[in-house]
């Protein structure tokens, strides 16, 4: 009987893995043909984008003050207070932005992709699409990836630079640096591998953002209670994936020798 | 004993074409260890109507979907104007159900879109861009189902019977040969209830579009069968045979049990049945 029970919890496990490589293929195909739904993409990446913006910039902001603080007391400790710059713009940049950026928006909009698909499958809005002649992956599914493949770097942008920002007021106010001093720091550390990782790491991470929450949704069963049990999945599986995605992309970067 | 073999062979009282525009073919479908549908088959000649009826559970809205291709049976053959629909992708689907419009149980309106765009939305997909043709269908169907006052009202704003009406409406602006209906007045009250079936008949008899209406409930069951609608009187009349006005339409019964097709006939065939199931459901 456990036999039975291990080979049904792994069948299950390789059928998803499928299934989600299915919809990511076919999400990404349905770009190059018709019909389109631009309108539906640009009211996402209004959606997932410009929505996302307030919890960005205040993650962002105070990450990167939190790690100044945190930082300026061991530097201080070697008198090489100068470094925080350095400290917080290399960690934004490489890590800090692009992963706690994915999860932020992973929060919001896997869960909110999930329970707005989920409801739609269970209220059978899912198959009245289907019958008045619309793809539910090109209408839903499509313009969701395309939306967050758009929008994550450039949030992920934002929060680096609100990051360091952070990190400057708290250097200027606790640490007495002055800001040009501090933004010297910071921009000389800066090389193009750090830009590279930080700037490529959001691609990844947005098809795991809008895909999980699709993924979660067109799966939804069991009525209500299945979409609040989807939503909470995909923010977790979302959140899980993205930092397991992010260790090993780094550790591949590192091995190519980028850095 | 099941009291009538559900065989396609066996001439139908009122049958009015000899090429049905639905024919499912000994359909059978189970889900995980579940046998939902087994060995099913029924047709409906045009301009008929089909009542499905059978207890919650025994496959009634299921063999909807599959008539639409929503679903996929583990055998037997689903022909739609003679073509069959089993070995069809999602793409080659598409211009079947264009002949076809389904009003599902609680309505499925798109909730984010207003009434208008909801019964707007077949006709931007099948690519009408012209917004003074899209606005004078739309006002023409939601007139036909009397909801034209609540064009520009969201879904979450309207009861029940009226996200019903506009299910109905969006479901006919392309003007669909076979309407299909999953249980069009559960949940309803019995004047809102009389209003759908009004709309039903009215679409039945006044566009002749061939139904298959799924419902639990045997008076609206036996009003489709026995009432047609008057475009005089507005209203049902009770239908006629003896070939004045209000004659009645063809109208067959399939019953379910337990997945199997338990007695597929006419109107008066089912009620002078006399299996202790059929007399027990009927009761």
């Amino acid at each position: 009987m456990i036999n039975a029970l291990i080979d049904k919890f792994v069948k299950r496990q390789v059928l998803a893995v499928q299934e989600f490589t299915e919809l990511l293929l076919s999400s990404v195909r349905h770009a190059f043909s018709p019909p389109r739904y631009l309108v539906d993409t640009l009211v996402q990446m209004d959606v997932i984008g410009f929505g996302s913006l307030p919890i960005v910039v205040l993650t962002g902001f105070f990450t990167g003050g939190v790690l100044a603080l945190q930082t300026y007391r061991t530097l201080s400790t070697f008198g090489e207070t100068g470094l925080l710059g350095q400290v917080v713009a290399l960690s934004m940049v490489r890590e800090l932005g692009p992963v706690l950026t994915a999860l932020m928006v992973a929060g919001r909009n896997s869960s909110g992709i999930a329970s707005e698909i989920g409801s739609m499958l269970v209220s059978e809005q899912i198959d009245a699409m289907r019958a008045l002649g619309t793809d539910p992956l090109r209408k839903l599914v499509t313009p969701r990836l395309y939306a967050t493949l758009a929008t994550l770097p450039l949030l992920t942008i934002l929060s680096d630079f609100f990051g360091m920002l952070g990190g400057a007021v708290v250097s200027m106010s606790t640490a007495r640096l002055s800001s040009a001093e501090y933004w010297t720091s910071a921009y000389q550390a800066l090389e193009f591998e750090d830009v590279f990782q930080g700037l490529t790491k959001p691609f990844f991470f947005a098809v795991v953002v809008a895909l999980v929450g699709c993924y979660f949704g067109l799966h939804t069963t069991g009525g209500t209670e299945g979409v609040g049990r989807s939503t909470t999945r995909a923010v977790v599986v979302a959140c899980v994936l993205i930092l397991v995605l992010d260790f090993f992309y780094t550790k591949f970067l590192i091995a190519a020798g980028f850095f | 004993m099941n009291p009538r073999a559900a065989d396609t062979s066996l001439p139908r009282d009122g049958a009015v074409s000899s090429t049905p525009v639905v024919e499912l073919r000994h359909v059978s479908l189970a889900f995980e260890d579940k046998l939902v549908l087994d060995d099913v088959s029924f047709r409906v000649g045009a301009g008929e109507t089909l009542v499905l009826l059978g207890v919650t559970g025994s496959g009634k809205s299921v063999l909807l979907k599959l008539i639409l291709g929503l679903l996929k049976p583990d055998a037997g053959e689903i022909l739609i104007a003679g073509q069959n629909l089993v070995p069809l992708s999602e793409v080659q689907l598409y211009p079947f159900r264009q002949r076809m419009g389904i009003v599902f149980q609680e309505g499925a309106l798109f909730d984010s879109l207003s009434v208008h765009e909801n019964v707007a939305y077949r006709l931007r997909e099948e690519g009408m861009t012209d917004e003074a043709k899209i606005e004078q269908q739309v006002r023409e169907v939601l007139r036909f189902v009397e909801m034209e006052d609540a064009i520009e009202k969201m879904p979450a704003e309207l009861s029940g019977g009226m996200r019903r009406r506009v299910s109905i409406a969006r479901a006919i602006v392309s003007q669909p040969a076979i309407m299909l209906y999953d249980s069009p007045t559960a949940g309803l009250d019995p004047v809102t209830a009389h209003t759908i079936n009004l709309l039903i008949a009215k679409l039945r008899d006044v566009q002749r579009v061939s139904s298959l209406v799924v419902t639990h409930r045997l008076a609206d069951a036996f009003a489709l069968a026995n009432y047609t609608y008057s475009a005089e009187k507005q209203a049902l009349i009770p239908a006629s045979t003896d070939g004045g006005p209000g004659q009645r339409v063809p109208t067959q019964f399939l019953v379910l049990r337990d997945g199997t097709a338990y007695f597929w006939g006419s109107t008066d065939e089912l009620t002078v049945a006399q299996d202790p199931y059929l007399r027990k459901f009927l009761a």
